[in-house]
C-alpha cells in the first residue's frame, strides 16, 4: 500500500521541509510505524474511540432525504455525532496518544473552522498535554465560539496575522513553533497533507469512518455502496471515508468549494482548478499564481478554506480512482437547508458542499443504488454565517 | 561555483573568515536592493545572498516574513531576481548565491533556473525547505549548470546527517545556529561553539553558520570556529525602517563593523 519508502504516492507527497524537522519527521515515521503495531496502543485507541468518542458513528439511513431527490438510497455517515461535533477527534484522538507514548508533554496544531483545534485542546486536556492552537484573525472572527471552547478547554489560542490570516498561515505558523520547540512538542497535523507521515498516519487513524460505514451498510442491506461523496479541503474526512472501499468496485466522488465560482477566482477547488506544486512540505495540487506563489482560498466553509489539498487525492485524481468537483457557496447554503429542513440535521458548511452535490449525483442513480455520503461536522459553529447569509431573523418579532 | 571555492580559499591562505550578508531582493524595490548589494561588497562582505521573496517562507521569523511580503508587493519574482543578479555581475566578482523557497523555483523549472542563473552570473542556491532526501532532481540540474548546492545542517541533525550534508553539499556547508526560524536574536545558544566544533570535526568543506547572528561581538565569538558568518535578519531589520542615502550608507558602516572581527590579525 502507499506511500512507497520516499513518502510519495505516485509523484505526490515526499518531504519538502527545514532540516531542522527532518530528523522529527523520522523519528515520527518510525515510532509511528512501531506504535501503530502495538496491540495495546491499538485497543487504547479503540477504547477511547468507543467509550470517549462515542463510535461508531450511525450510519443513517435519510429516508426523507432520498425521497426529496427521488434517485438512489442516500445514507449518512454521521460524523457530526462524534464527540467535539466532527471526524477530526478520530486524528487527534490517535495523534495524542502516539505524542504520549513518544514522550512528547507538548502538543501544537493548527485549525481553520476551529474544528481540528477543538478536537486537539478536547484531547489535551484528556491527557494532561499543554496545549497550543494556531489561528488566523480572520478565522477566529468568523469562529468565535469555537475559539472559546478551546480556551474553556485550557488551550492557548495564538492568533495569526500573516498573509490571508486564515488556515494556510495559521499551518506556516505552527510550522515554526514546531522547527523552534521540535524537541519536547509533537505537531497534531489537521489533515491528510503536510510532510510525510502525516497524510498516512492521518488516512490511518481517520478510515475507521470508512471501515465502519462499510460494515454499517453491510450489515442492513447486505451489499456494497455504488458512490461515496464527501466535502475536499484537506481531505481528511474524504480519504477517512474513501480508503476502506480503495480495492472495491465503489466510485469515489470528493466535494471541493467553488467558493464565489470557479472563473471568479474566489474559491478552494486545488484539484479542480490548480495546478501542482509544493506547500506545507508535500508536493500535491495547490492555487498558485505563475511564479510559484501561494495564492489565498476563498470559502463560505472556514474548514475549505485551504489552497492545497492532501497528495494522495492528487494521487486518486490523476490515476482516476476519485473525481472531483466544486460546488458554489450559495449552493452549499442551499445543500445546508435541504438537509436541515429534510431530516432535521443542520450540517456543517463544509459537509453542507456533499450535501449539495447530492442533488446533482441523484439523476445518475436508480433507486437500487445506494450511496454513502459523510457529514464530517455539525452546523453549529456555522449558524451565525448561514443566517447572516440566508437572511435568518435571531429577533423577537 | 568556482567563485565560491576561489573566495574561501584566498580568504584561508589570508587567515581571514567570510561575511556572507543577506538581503531580500525586491525589499523595498530591486533598483535599491541593487545599490545594497554593491555597497555591501564595496564595505567587506565577501559572499552575497540574495533572497527570492515567497508568499510562505516558512523558516523565517517576523522580519524577513516582512521583508519577503513587501518584494511581493511590488511584484519582484524569480525571473526579476535573476536579471538583478546579471546586472550585478557586470560590476562586481563577489560570489552570488541565491536563497529561496522549492515552489518558485520548481514552477520556473529546475533546468531552466538552473541554466539562466549560471548564464547571468549566480554561483549557488540555498532552498531552506529542500533536505537532503527530496534535493536529487535540483542536484542534478544544478550540478550540470555547475551551480553550487548549499545544503544546511541543524542542531537537531545528528553526526550522520551533517556527515551527509558535507559530502553532498557544494561551495558550503550552511549550519544553522539554533534549534528555530530565522531572526536577529540576543543571545546564541550556549552550546554553539561545542557544536560548531563537532560538525568541524565531521566535515571538509568550508562551513559557515547563520540564523540569529546580529552583532560584530556575536561574529567575534563565531570566527575561530567557523570559514564564514551569515547575516540575514539584523540587516533586513535597518532595510525595514530606513531609506534612500541613509540606508546605503548604514548598511555599509554595519558590514564594516561586522567584517573587521573575521579579518585576519
Amino acid at each position: 500500500m502507499l506511500p512507497d519508502k520516499h513518502g510519495r504516492y505516485g509523484p505526490y507527497g515526499g518531504r519538502f521541509v527545514p532540516e531542522t524537522l527532518m530528523p522529527a519527521l523520522l523519528e515520527l515515521e518510525e515510532a509511528y510505524r512501531r506504535i501503530s503495531r502495538d496491540k495495546e496502543f491499538k485497543d487504547e485507541v479503540a477504547w477511547y474511540l468507543k467509550d470517549y468518542v462515542g463510535r461508531p458513528t450511525p450510519l443513517y439511513f435519510a429516508r426523507h432525504l432520498t425521497e426529496a431527490l427521488g434517485g438512489p438510497q442516500i445514507y449518512i455517515k454521521r460524523e457530526d455525532l462524534a464527540h467535539t461535533g466532527a471526524h477530526k477527534i478520530n486524528n487527534t484522538l490517535g495523534q495524542g496518544l502516539l505524542a504520549r507514548r513518544m514522550g512528547k508533554k507538548r502538543i501544537i496544531a493548527e485549525t481553520g473552522a476551529g474544528q481540528h483545534g477543538v478536537a486537539t485542546a478536547t484531547v489535551a486536556a484528556l491527557l494532561g498535554q499543554e496545549c497550543d492552537i494556531f489561528m488566523g484573525t480572520e478565522d477566529i472572527r468568523r469562529q468565535r465560539l469555537n475559539v472559546i471552547r478551546m480556551r474553556l478547554l485550557g488551550a492557548r489560542v495564538i492568533p495569526v496575522e500573516s498573509g490571508s490570516c486564515t488556515l494556510k498561515d495559521a499551518m506556516n505558523e505552527a510550522i515554526r513553533d514546531w522547527v523552534t520547540n521540535v524537541r519536547h512538542t509533537h505537531y497534531v497535523l489537521g489533515s491528510v497533507g503536510g510532510p510525510h507521515p502525516y497524510p498516512m498516519i492521518v488516512r490511518d487513524f481517520q478510515s475507521v469512518i470508512g471501515q465502519e460505514a462499510k460494515a454499517q451498510l453491510h450489515r442492513v442491506t447486505g451489499r456494497l455502496p455504488q458512490c461515496l461523496v464527501a466535502c475536499v479541503g484537506g481531505g481528511s474526512n474524504a480519504m477517512g471515508l474513501f480508503h476502506a472501499f480503495y480495492q472495491d468496485p465503489v466510485r469515489f466522488v470528493g466535494v471541493e468549494a467553488a467558493g464565489h465560482g470557479l472563473k471568479s477566482g474566489h474559491h478552494s477547488a486545488t484539484l479542480v482548478a490548480g495546478s501542482t506544486g509544493v506547500l506545507h512540505g508535500a508536493f500535491s495540487y495547490l492555487l498558485q499564481d505563475p511564479w510559484g506563489n501561494i495564492q489565498e482560498a476563498h470559502s463560505l466553509a472556514p474548514g475549505l478554506d485551504y489552497p492545497g489539498v492532501g497528495p494522495e487525492h492528487s494521487f486518486f485524481k490523476d490515476s482516476g480512482r476519485a473525481e472531483y468537483v466544486a460546488v458554489t457557496d450559495k449552493e452549499a447554503l442551499e445543500g445546508f437547508q435541504l438537509l436541515s429542513e429534510t431530516e432535521g440535521i443542520l450540517p456543517a458548511l463544509e459537509s453542507s458542499h456533499a450535501v449539495a452535490y447530492l442533488k446533482k449525483l441523484a439523476p445518475q442513480y436508480g433507486p437500487d443504488d445506494l450511496i454513502i455520503v459523510n457529514l464530517s461536522g455539525r452546523g453549529d459553529k456555522d449558524v451565525d454565517a448561514v443566517a447572516q447569509a440566508l437572511e435568518v431573523s435571531g429577533e423577537a418579532h | 561555483m568556482k567563485r565560491i571555492d576561489a573566495t574561501f580559499k584566498r580568504l584561508k591562505k589570508r587567515g581571514e573568515k567570510a561575511l556572507i550578508p543577506f538581503i531580500t531582493a525586491g525589499d523595498p524595490d530591486l533598483a535599491t536592493t541593487k545599490a545594497l548589494a554593491l555597497e555591501m561588497a564595496e564595505k567587506g562582505a565577501d559572499l552575497l545572498e540574495l533572497g527570492i521573496p515567497f508568499s510562505d517562507p516558512l523558516a523565517d521569523g517576523p522580519t524577513i516574513q516582512a521583508a519577503s511580503c513587501r518584494a511581493l508587493k511590488v511584484g519582484t519574482h524569480l525571473q526579476e531576481v535573476l536579471k538583478l543578479a546579471g546586472e550585478l555581475r557586470q560590476e562586481t566578482e563577489i560570489p552570488l548565491i541565491l536563497m529561496g523557497y522549492y515552489n518558485p523555483i520548481l514552477q520556473y523549472g529546475l533546468e531552466h533556473t538552473a541554466q539562466e542563473a549560471r548564464r547571468l552570473g549566480v554561483d549557488g542556491f540555498i532552498i531552506p525547505d529542500l533536505p537532503l532526501e527530496e534535493a536529487g532532481p535540483w542536484r542534478k540540474a544544478a550540478v550540470a549548470a555547475g551551480l553550487a548546492t548549499i545544503f544546511l545542517a541543524a542542531p537537531t541533525s545528528g553526526a550522520a546527517r551533517i556527515t551527509k550534508a558535507g559530502r553532498l553539499t557544494r561551495g558550503f556547508l550552511y549550519y544553522v545556529s539554533v534549534t528555530g526560524i530565522t531572526g536577529a536574536r540576543q543571545a546564541l545558544p550556549a552550546d554553539l561553539v561545542a557544536a560548531l566544533k563537532e560538525v568541524r570535526s565531521l566535515v571538509k568543506c568550508p562551513l559557515a553558520v547563520g540564523f540569529g547572528i546580529s552583532t560584530p561581538d556575536q561574529v567575534k565569538g563565531l570566527a575561530p570556529y567557523v570559514d564564514g558568518v551569515v547575516v540575514g535578519s539584523a540587516i533586513v531589520q535597518r532595510v525595514a525602517i530606513l531609506q534612500g542615502p541613509e540606508l546605503i550608507k548604514e548598511v555599509g558602516e554595519f558590514i564594516a563593523s561586522l567584517k573587521e572581527p573575521l579579518r585576519g590579525k
